[in-house]
């Protein structure tokens, strides 16, 4: 069950190539508008690419002169809302895919049964979906799109609709559901894309920015999307000696346990708790001080996270009281070049 | 009466009053006048039951047509995109605003003798004119269109969601017609379908121009009442009472299916 595709959309500015190994699990994240929807879209059926082509399994879905239409993809797609069939049953809900494909009326609803039980959603079997709560609707309809036994399952955000409360339980669901199967799931939640994905691919601005196993993505971001998911300051430019240069003209140290070539295009990360805040010009060991313009404040409890556009600080409530930090305000973040780690990009 | 504030000026609501007497108070005068004593004879005449039997007849056919070639078209405007859609919906739609005695005339030059169509249809023998079937057709006509336009409504209100949906768990477009597209507008369907019966039961202009007046045969409910008119006016009233009534069953009708499909 491997997938390769390739895909060019003019007017949406959306131009991937992507791949998925069998029983692979993808999580796609990246800001809103960036073509997340689009891939699902194009890979389903429902979108056709301007050029490129895609494979499933050696089976081509659309090429420059073919195009497979949706039904005999067998491709399924979960989205946000359940989108259960109002006038079936549940039962009829989950049956609907095993019948579409010819099997008998007594085999079809025998099969939804199997995955009803699958996701603890049996005792559901003869509601109607006006019935159902969110979360239980969400669960019928993930086994729905089971049932219809695809060679490739998207999921469309598929928790974001839910009471935080409910989340976490389906997400364990799927997690189960998920193991070995093929599927791309589409999230903006770091949780999701932790504990049901294998891999995370960062789509910005209809291409794919960032790729790569979950954990190393988060623990060393390279897109500016990825480190805001993680929570660590990014910033991007060239190698020079001993540390990082910005276009914008800043000097990063870093403490490096091996030497990069100088002009290398390179990320460089810290963690906002790195970071210290000053009002005045500080002198010291710090070698990193970037004069910086306080664009916000978040208060949680004790910590203050203390943002300037890319970039922030946490920092005690105590301390950002006693600096008496304003959005507006002229500050230094200062922070010593042990903490910065730099990547090659 | 919920007892929430409703804001509506008093003037407003004096205005609406004297809209809906106009509306109602004709209906109360037709009741007024209608002789009781006479009214079971009067509505069970020959030519009475002849030109009901045939109302009935007919719209049901028409009904039918309508339905059959209202629903196709109805997808076809609410769920795919073509050049000339714009237009073809406003032609589509011109017979609800046209004058009915304009559509008969249309109808006459299309399936009349020596209409466009009508030559080569009696070539093998088909002579519509002045026929029941052409009662059928005058009354599609001006029918089709109420289906067409009121199930493309709730095809556009239904979306395409669980459509799409049905395609990618494998449903073939016909699967996805049958058993999803259809019973989600059905309520639309059956409301348009009585909306399409009504305005068949009442056609008048273009029936009375393309298929003529010939009891038994083309002369419907309508026609009969404006015929009797001239002889008989107890007649005519009690004859338009009959259609009053099958007019309220039909709103009665058509308001229930509509309550049902909006919970």
């Amino acid at each position: 069950m491997s997938l390769r595709c390739s895909a060019r959309i003019e007017t949406r500015n959306f131009d991937v190539r992507f791949s998925l190994s069998a029983g692979e699990t993808v999580a796609v994240m990246g800001p809103n508008g960036a073509g997340k929807s689009t891939l699902l879209g194009v890979l389903a059926g429902l979108l056709r690419p301007d050029s490129g082509s895609a494979a499933l399994d050696g089976r081509t879905l659309y090429d420059d002169d073919a195009w497979l239409a949706p039904h005999v993809r067998g491709i399924a797609l979960l989205a946000q809302d359940a989108l259960l069939f109002p006038h079936l049953s549940v039962l009829e809900n989950v049956a609907f895919g095993p019948r579409s494909a010819g099997v008998p009326r007594s085999a079809a609803r025998q099969a939804a049964l199997r995955w009803l039980r699958e996701v603890d959603a049996d005792d559901l079997a003869q509601r109607r979906p006006a019935n159902l709560s969110g979360g239980q609707a969400q669960r019928v309809a993930v086994a729905r799109a089971l049932a219809a036994e695809p060679a490739l399952l998207l999921l469309d955000e598929p928790l974001a609709a839910l009471d935080i409360s409910m989340a976490p339980l389906l997400r364990r669901t799927l997690r189960r559901v998920l193991a070995g199967r093929s599927a791309i799931i589409v999230t903006h939640d770091i949780v999701d894309a932790l504990l049901l994905a294998d891999r995370v691919v960062i789509i910005d601005g209809g291409r794919i920015v960032e790729e790569g196993p979950t954990r190393s993505v988060l623990e060393r971001p390279r897109s500016s999307f990825a480190a805001g998911l993680a929570g660590v300051n990014l910033l991007t430019g060239a190698t020079i000696p001993g540390g990082l240069l910005t276009p914008s003209g800043i000097q990063l140290a870093a403490l490096q346990d091996q030497d990069f070539p100088p002009g290398e295009e390179a990320a460089a990360v810290f963690s906002p708790r790195a970071v210290s805040v000053h009002r005045l010009r500080p002198t010291g060991s710090p070698r990193n001080v970037l004069p910086v313009t306080i664009t916000d404040l978040e208060q949680h409890g004790a910590r203050t996270t203390v943002r300037a556009g890319h970039l922030s600080a946490e920092i005690t409530t105590a301390s950002a009281a006693e600096l008496d930090l304003l959005p507006g305000a002229e500050v230094y973040f200062s922070v010593k070049s042990a903490e910065v780690s730099i990547y090659l990009r | 009466m919920t007892g929430t504030y409703s804001g509506v000026p008093r003037w407003l609501l004096a205005v609406a009053v004297v809209g809906a007497l106009f509306l109602v108070v004709p209906l109360g005068a037709i009741v007024l006048r209608v002789d009781w004593a006479r009214f079971g004879e009067l509505v069970s005449s020959d030519s009475s039951r002849a030109a009901l039997l045939l109302s009935l007849q007919t719209s049901a056919t028409s009904t039918v047509l309508c339905v059959l070639f209202g629903v196709p078209m109805a997808f076809a405007l609410a769920r795919t995109r073509f050049r000339g859609q714009r237009v073809l919906r406003a032609l589509v739609l011109l017979p609800l605003v046209l004058p009915p005695v304009v559509g008969g005339i249309a109808l006459l030059y299309t399936f009349g003798r020596q209409g466009l169509l009508g030559e080569s249809l009696r070539v093998v023998g088909v002579d519509i004119a002045f026929s029941t079937a052409a009662v059928v057709l005058a009354q599609t006509f001006v029918a089709l269109p109420f289906l067409v336009l009121s199930l493309e409504g709730a095809l556009r209100t239904a979306g395409t969601r669980f459509e799409t949906v049905a395609a990618t768990l494998g449903a073939r477009p016909t699967t996805v017609l049958r058993r999803v597209s259809l019973p989600l507008v059905g309520p639309g369907i059956v409301s348009g379908a009585v909306l399409s019966f009504a305005r068949a039961l009442g056609e008048f202009g273009a029936t009375l121009t393309f298929a003529g007046s010939l009891q038994g045969v083309t002369r419907t409910l309508p026609l009969e009442i404006y015929l009797q008119r001239e002889t008989d006016p107890d007649a005519a009233v009690a004859l338009s009472l009959v259609l009053v009534a099958v007019a309220v069953l039909v709103v009665a009708v058509a308001h229930r299916i509509h309550e049902g499909s909006t919970q």
